[in-house]
């Protein structure tokens, strides 16, 4: 028996994603191999038609999923990597930025925006993969952590999407190091009271999940996302065992008590409003002795 | 056990005993020989130890005879209660704790711990703890914080344990927690690399108002082996990838990720650990004498400005 009948929201999708993607396009589904049109892949929030794997995206997807009319004002586009280390392995770390650059159309592996979620306003800051497999470096470190300060300054709720394979090792220490910068932020976000949603999305490893992915008021995630700290060749060849079906999968870690709930991409931006609409009003309520 | 450095010293201060040795049983007098071969000894010494390779630091912070986290403890406090387990899960044995009496002060004492021998290693795990390690560590120092004593921790690893049960019990949140709540405690925290200093494994004991490394330690994102596995495709290129890592204690407090090194004797800690205790204590004290003159807030506000301020950018 129903007692209360939700409402039905329905998908909303983005207007920007339906002008965007032209007919005729196919795409495959890495998982299924089903065939589809591209358009209607986007159009389902770039998760397949047919078995639901959601596809790997960047900011920019992100930005589109979830901000209003994807308006949003970029926070601190121009930062960029430098060389503190002069490292080098097959390649100068240098050459290795601007080929990535050129590749990606990216300056480094995040991204940072302030804009407007069903008129709520949001800081978001999402990685980007395709940069040297989202790896943390100085850039990211800085950016999060002014993202961060963004959020504590204007009293926004603030959103990290990560995506990476961990700590950038051409920055070795400092790469390290912030994993404690970002962690150090979230201290003073935390206790300012200001909600902090960390969604991790396939994969998020290493530095990365031991630092602001595991550090949120709410820690979510997509399904089937890869989520762990040491990744499975590792533990593999630590144990010499093969891993359990799903082991570090989103559901595994759901199980295990690490995250609050899985969001399907196609209700992510609804799912967020509503956990910030039931927060409102703890949000922007400072005590004076938490400052 | 010799390292490859050590050797020929090794065999020059064998030379001199045996020296020393024939000239008292054939009575003659060999004074002007064994002062050559001292001062050969001296000068081998110097120029190994000044010129000593990053590769060659790494070996030297994992000597098998160099002291761990309890033999420091043994040495420099006049009393010491070691307390055990996370409250949740069980007793991690890599990872120690417990309070100490050192000269006027009470502290907290927390660090990764080896063994020696094989059993002990497998005991230990190699200094790899666990999360409930790391969530015991933190329990401690909620502890300390709670009865107003400042906190000592000494980082000894090569990383946090990378097995299937540490994934299951959430190793990344652990260390993760760690690290954001060391920010906040408002007690002292002086916090001392006294061998390897691994990642992730490292930090989330690592978070403090004095951050200092022992002269032959390293500390980074990932040990030389590992990253020459990932980034050369083979472990062959250990000793580029230690350069390549500037992962020394020279190399830190360059950089400003430390604050301090501490010198240890020519030939390295296992050279002299009393010595070695000795410099540590020295540094305990005057740090928590130092530190105390803040008030806490402006010891969270400058450990919190101080790891904000690191990374190099362009904007
Ligand atoms: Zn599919």
């Amino acid at each position: 028996m129903t007692w209360f009948k939700r409402t039905e929201k329905g998908i909303q999708t983005p207007t920007e994603l339906k002008k965007e993607v032209p007919d005729g396009l196919w795409y495959q589904c890495p998982e299924c191999k089903k065939v589809m049109q591209t358009s209607a892949h986007v159009l389902n929030s770039y998760t397949c038609i047919e078995c639901n794997y959601h596809a790997r995206i960047g900011s920019k997807e992100y930005f589109e999923l979830i901000f209003d009319d994807n308006q949003f004002t970029e926070l601190d586009p121009t930062l960029s990597s430098s060389d503190p280390l002069e490292f080098t392995d097959s390649q100068a770390y240098p050459d290795r930025i601007k080929a990535s650059q050129k590749k990606s159309g990216l300056k480094d592996a995040v991204r940072s925006a302030v804009g407007k979620m069903n008129g709520i306003e949001i800081v978001i800051s999402c990685m980007d993969f395709k940069f040297i497999g989202g790896s943390m470096g100085s850039v990211v470190g800085e950016k999060i952590s002014r993202a961060i300060d963004y959020s504590r300054k204007h009293k926004i709720p603030f959103l990290m999407i990560s995506k990476s394979g961990g700590a950038r090792m051409m920055e070795a220490g400092f790469s390290l190091m912030q994993m404690a910068k970002t962690s150090a932020k979230l201290a003073l976000l935390d206790r300012e009271r200001i909600p902090y949603i960390s969604l991790m999305t396939d994969p998020t490893t290493g530095g990365v999940t031991a630092s602001y992915a595991m550090l949120g008021d709410f820690n979510i995630s997509e399904p089937g996302a890869l989520i762990g700290f040491a990744g499975p060749r590792v533990i593999r060849e630590t144990i010499g065992k093969d891993l359990p079906e799903g082991f570090q999968s989103a559901e595994f870690l759901l199980e295990h008590g690490f995250l609050d709930f899985l969001v399907d991409r196609k209700e992510l931006k609804s799912k967020l409003t509503d956990l910030l609409i039931i927060l409102k009003g703890k949000v922007t309520e400072v005590p004076q002795e938490n400052l | 056990m010799l390292l490859d450095f050590e050797k020929p010293i090794a065999e020059l201060e064998a030379k001199l005993i045996d020296m020393k040795l024939l000239a008292q049983e054939n009575n003659v007098d060999v004074s002007s020989a064994v002062k050559s071969l001292e001062e050969k000894i001296k000068t081998l010494k110097k120029e190994t130890y000044s010129n000593l390779t990053r590769w060659q630091r790494v070996q030297l912070s994992r000597h098998p005879d160099r002291p761990y986290t309890l033999d420091y403890i043994n040495a420099i406090a006049d009393k010491f209660i070691e307390l055990h387990g996370d409250r949740s899960v069980k007793d991690d044995k890599a990872m120690i704790g417990g309070l100490a009496q050192v000269g006027d002060h009470s502290v907290m004492i927390i660090g990764h711990q080896k063994g020696r021998n094989t059993k002990q290693r497998q005991l230990r795990n190699f200094g790899m703890a666990n999360p409930e390690g790391y969530r015991k560590a933190l329990r401690l120092m909620k502890m300390a914080e709670k009865f107003d004593v400042p906190i000592v921790t000494f980082i000894d690893t090569p990383g946090a344990f990378p097995g299937l049960e540490a994934e299951e019990r959430g190793q990344a949140e652990a260390i993760a927690r760690n690290i954001k709540e060391m920010f906040l405690l408002k007690v002292p925290v002086i916090c001392i690399v006294i061998g390897e200093g691994a990642s992730g494994g490292a930090l989330g004991i690592a978070i403090g108002d004095k951050v200092l490394m022992l002269e032959n330690t390293w500390y980074s994102v990932i040990s030389p082996e590992s990253c020459s596995s990932i980034l050369w495709r083979s472990w062959d290129y250990k000793e580029q990838a230690a350069e390549a890592l500037k992962l020394t204690a020279t190399d830190m407090h360059k950089n400003k990720m430390v604050d301090d090194i501490i010198k240890e004797p020519l030939g390295g800690a296992h050279v002299d650990p009393v010595g070695t205790a000795k410099k540590i204590r020295k540094v305990i004290i005057d740090s928590i004498d130092e530190l105390s003159k803040l008030s806490s807030e402006e010891r969270i506000a400058q450990r919190i400005e101080k790891f904000g301020a690191m990374g190099v950018f362009v904007e």
